[in-house]
């Protein structure tokens, strides 16, 4: 099912990974202006289903690496991705038949449907995250045993680095990212080349797709009237996440960040209506852990990664970053299930709890207390 | 005394002032022309007390005059917009996501040059004067009137804006007004260039209007010095709002904010402004408006510059009520005189409400009469509720902050709001708007990168407050008055050697007066 992407699709998408990225990823905007303005100037973003790649074709993946709030000042030349595409490609000795995303959650959910749309091929509907991770190696692919390596990082001037660590993706992402700092704080890199066969065995299917259908429903739900984030649920429902449950709606009452190793970290502290509850969530560029402490102190978890922690605008039903979280906000927090391939041993060795120095160990959601009944806002 | 005027879209309101003392307030409808409007109006206020034009010490207006000609694209001149970033930047140009009305309005003309700064301070690129002189000749050859320049990252690093003005002023002329988007908005090159753009296409309006201002005080026999009020609530001269007339956008709701403290004598409070269609809800802090940390669309242009935190729910004296007591958002608007039934009109509005609840008084109350008790509460509940529930979002805290009413739809609110206690009610809100240009106070800011080493963070921060309180006194404070109002030091990532961005703002009452 071979689907052409419009210009108002590009809307949907761009909400819908803002919702994706909880909390983190980066203001989808810039990129959703970089698409829309290719497919005005007569580009084509074509999208796949994993399941239509054939096993023996060449899939690269393709992403911003680097601080999304360097790109809203250095926008990109153009054809950074696009470059790392190609010069991985030469690498390799292999032309690319599909891009695939590294990351839907965020401004990455933009940036390969633009590379796909320059080198003229389609773009798989999936990614490698599920959702908004902070580092490379927190991939499917490399979960299941893709190397991330030859990763090519390219930047502004042309100039672009290969980054070669065998089948250490740690090691990349570190060597990546010091590249990164050196070609301004943002740059774009190709990586995980792999095959049709590995997409099919290792990437999180239909992302793109869910993003969509979660800007769709956003904006039918508002057009109608009627609650965004139950038409949210709904679509999750209807997906591989298959679960997701209101974990508190309320006030925000307090919100502290820090900048640490290159990470905004902090907490933010919600004001749960109708209870005497109020509800923590830790962020390290993404929502980690949500607990609910009772007025007695008590706290209990709610939440915890990989497990997606949405912090929504109660009215529009639109994702709130943590940047832009402040006082007085009225905000339903969603709690939603990962898909099994998210949630496996070795996924959670990537990407688990204690992959945040958190020391908890990873609940399903859907094993969390039942949630508290929210209240409608007074 | 000094004198304030409200330029708006219908009245031209004016107050004479002593101090804090409001000694004559008069409304006039604003004339096309503007200067007829100001004259009527300041013969309103002699009329209601006599002055002696030599007594005048100062003269500020407040305009919404700029806002509304942006945004309906009125009297707008062609401009060029030149970015320096290149390579990168190129994807997508000046203008890119502006409405194609205002592309064709100001002719949507752009260059891309090189130069820009890394985050880090580095340069993307060297600036190279040879090819700023082709673009000029260029935008020469276009006819161009006026050119708002960008660079990546020229808040924390100008030089290259600065040194591009230079060479654009030295091949194009006195003529030709140059804008630069480091003076204007903060980072985010798309939001600060398109402040800069509109700030340029403004740029033969202001000279214009502010001249008209002059002659207009001049015919009066009024000698004092104008001042315009800008969107933070200070003032600025003559010469200063005519190179800047962006930083006059938002001084309609900040007039009002600051009018509101003057009249209740609060210096932190919410203040909630009630008209036809809306009611705008803001803070006021040390009696200036909290900014915005958001961008802020203009007639469907992104900017960032620096505007007042408003936050507006659809409910005004003409909002509809529906059959289940919801209010707003749609409205009447300026058709409540006619429309609303205590008016003879057909259409329930919250204004009807009022009346019929006991709240106001206006047109026949018997034609609401008929209305269901329970039906009124139900609607003047919705209304407390929603705007109590609009200034709590609005506090950065959950100290008790007292909440002041204006405008003429503020009949509508209740005398408690709920969870937020007693409304204050101001008795001479009419004039509120230039009530709050008249406030005489100027003010200096920086906003800075500075590199602060081990130990040396207490005079770095002495440094800058120093810095803006001089500016201060430069733009015509008085200096014993002069006090610090807002101070913000971010500590910016990744970057090497402690570097922080300062940001101080010194406001203090002008001098003489």
């Amino acid at each position: 099912m071979t689907r052409i992407l419009t210009v108002e699709d590009i809307d949907d998408i761009a909400i819908g990974a803002g919702i994706l990225g909880t909390g983190g990823g980066g203001d989808p905007l810039i990129g959703r202006l970089l698409v829309q303005k290719a497919i005005r100037d007569g580009l084509t973003v074509t999208v796949v289903h994993p399941d239509e790649v054939p096993d023996e074709a060449c899939v690269i993946a393709s992403a911003m690496m680097g601080a999304p709030t360097v790109v809203v000042e250095k926008l990109p030349a153009g054809e950074e991705a696009l470059n790392s595409l190609r010069a991985l490609e030469t690498r390799i000795g292999k032309t690319a038949d599909f891009i695939i995303p590294m990351e839907i959650g965020g401004l990455n959910s933009m940036i390969p449907l633009l590379a796909a749309a320059q080198a003229g091929i389609p773009v798989v509907d999936g990614d490698g995250m599920g959702r908004a991770f902070p580092e490379l190696q927190m991939e499917t692919f490399g979960v299941y045993g893709v190397p991330g390596s030859p990763l090519v990082v390219s930047d502004a001037n042309g100039d672009h680095v290969v980054v070669e660590t065998g089948d250490d993706n740690v090691r990349m992402e570190s060597f990546a990212r010091a590249v990164t700092i050196r070609m301004g704080g943002a740059a774009y890199i190709a990586e995980y080349p792999m095959s049709g066969a590995d997409v099919k065995r290792t990437a999180v299917a239909g992302t793109l797709g869910l993003a969509q259908s979660f800007g769709a429903a956003v904006r039918e739900a508002n057009q109608a009237h009627s609650d965004p984030i139950a038409a949210i649920a709904s679509v999750v429902q209807d997906s591989i996440y298959g679960y997701a449950h209101v974990i508190a709606t309320g006030k925000v009452t307090d919100v502290q960040r820090q900048v640490v190793d290159g990470f905004s970290s902090g907490t933010l502290k919600i004001a749960v209506f109708g209870a005497e509850d109020e509800l923590v969530i830790d962020f390290r560029n993404e929502n980690i852990i949500a607990r609910m402490v009772d007025p007695a102190g008590h706290s209990e978890v709610v939440g915890v990664v990989p497990d997606l922690i949405c912090v929504l605008d109660s009215d529009s039903g639109e994702a709130i970053t943590t940047e832009s979280t402040r006082y007085g906000q009225r905000v339903t927090v969603l709690g939603i299930s990962t898909p099994e391939i998210m949630r496996t041993p070795e996924a959670l060795k990537v990407w688990g709890p204690r992959c945040f120095g958190l020391d908890h160990d990873w609940t399903p959601l859907e094993q969390l207390a039942a949630p508290k009944q929210a209240a409608p806002a007074p | 005394m000094r004198i304030g005027i409200d330029v708006g879209g219908t009245n031209t309101d004016s107050v004479l002032m002593e101090g804090d003392t409001v000694l004559a307030g008069t409304k006039a409808p604003t004339t096309d022309d503007i200067s007829t409007g100001i004259v009527n109006s300041l013969d309103g206020l002699k009329a209601e007390r006599d002055f002696d034009p030599g007594d005048i010490e100062a003269v500020m207006i407040g305009t919404t005059h700029f806002v509304n000609a942006f945004v309906e694209a009125r009297r707008l001149v062609k401009v060029a917009a030149l970015r320096l970033g290149l390579p990168a930047t190129a994807s997508l140009p000046p203008m890119v996501d502006w409405p194609q009305r205002l592309v064709e309005a100001t002719g949507g003309r752009s260059y891309l040059a090189h130069g820009g700064h890394e985050f880090d301070g580095r340069e993307i690129s060297p600036l190279d004067p040879d090819e700023i002189k082709r673009i000029a000749a260029d935008m020469r050859t276009n006819g161009v009137e006026a050119v708002a320049v960008s660079s990546v990252f020229s808040p924390v690093n100008d030089e290259f804006e600065v040194r591009a003005a230079e060479i654009l002023a030295e091949e194009l002329g006195p003529a030709v007004s140059i804008s630069l988007s480091s003076r204007i908005g903060r980072t985010g090159l798309l939001g600060r260039e398109n402040a800069a753009i509109a700030n340029a296409a403004l740029s033969a309006m202001a000279q214009t209007v502010v001249g008209g201002f002059e002659r207009s005080l001049a015919d009066y026999g009024i000698t004092a010095p104008l001042f315009l009020s800008q969107n933070d609530g200070t003032l600025m001269g003559a010469d200063y709002a005519r190179q800047y007339p962006i930083s006059t956008f938002s001084s309609g709701p900040t007039n009002s904010m600051r009018g509101a403290a003057v009249l209740s004598g609060l210096e932190d409070c919410a203040v909630v402004d009630v008209g036809g269609t809306t009611s705008d809800i803001g803070i006021l802090v040390n009696k200036f408006p909290r900014e915005a940390n958001t961008e802020v669309e203009i007639g469907g242009v992104r900017t960032n510059f620096r505007m007042p935190d408003v936050y507006s729910i659809g409910i005004g004296g003409g909002s509809l009520v529906s059959a289940e007591a919801a209010v707003g958002p749609r409205s009447v608007g300026y058709r409540l005189t006619t429309e609303a039934l205590v008016f003879g009109g057909a259409t329930l509005t919250a204004s009807d409400i009022a009346v019929a609840a006991g709240m106001a008084e206006m047109g026949d109350p018997s034609r609401v009469a008929h209305l269901d008790k329970d039906f009124v509460t139900a609607a003047v509940q919705r209304i407390a509720d929603d705007v109590a529930e609009g200034v709590d979002r609005m506090r950065t805290s959950s100290d008790p902050l007292p909440v002041v009413a204006v405008g003429g739809g503020s009949i509508l609110l209740p005398d408690r709001l709920p969870g937020l206690g007693e409304m204050v009610r101001p008795d001479n809100f009419a004039v509120a708007n230039a009530i709050g240009a008249a406030i005489a106070q100027i003010g200096g800011e920086i906003d800075q990168v500075f590199t602060v080493a081990p130990g040396t963070r207490d005079d770095v921060v002495a440094e800058a407050r120093e810095a803006a309180v001089d500016r201060a006194v430069e733009a015509g404070a008085d200096r014993d008055t002069v006090r610090i109002v807002d101070f913000d030091e971010v500590p910016l990532p990744y970057l090497p050697g402690n570097a922080t961005r300062i940001r101080c703002k010194a406001v203090g009452d002008l001098k003489g007066v």
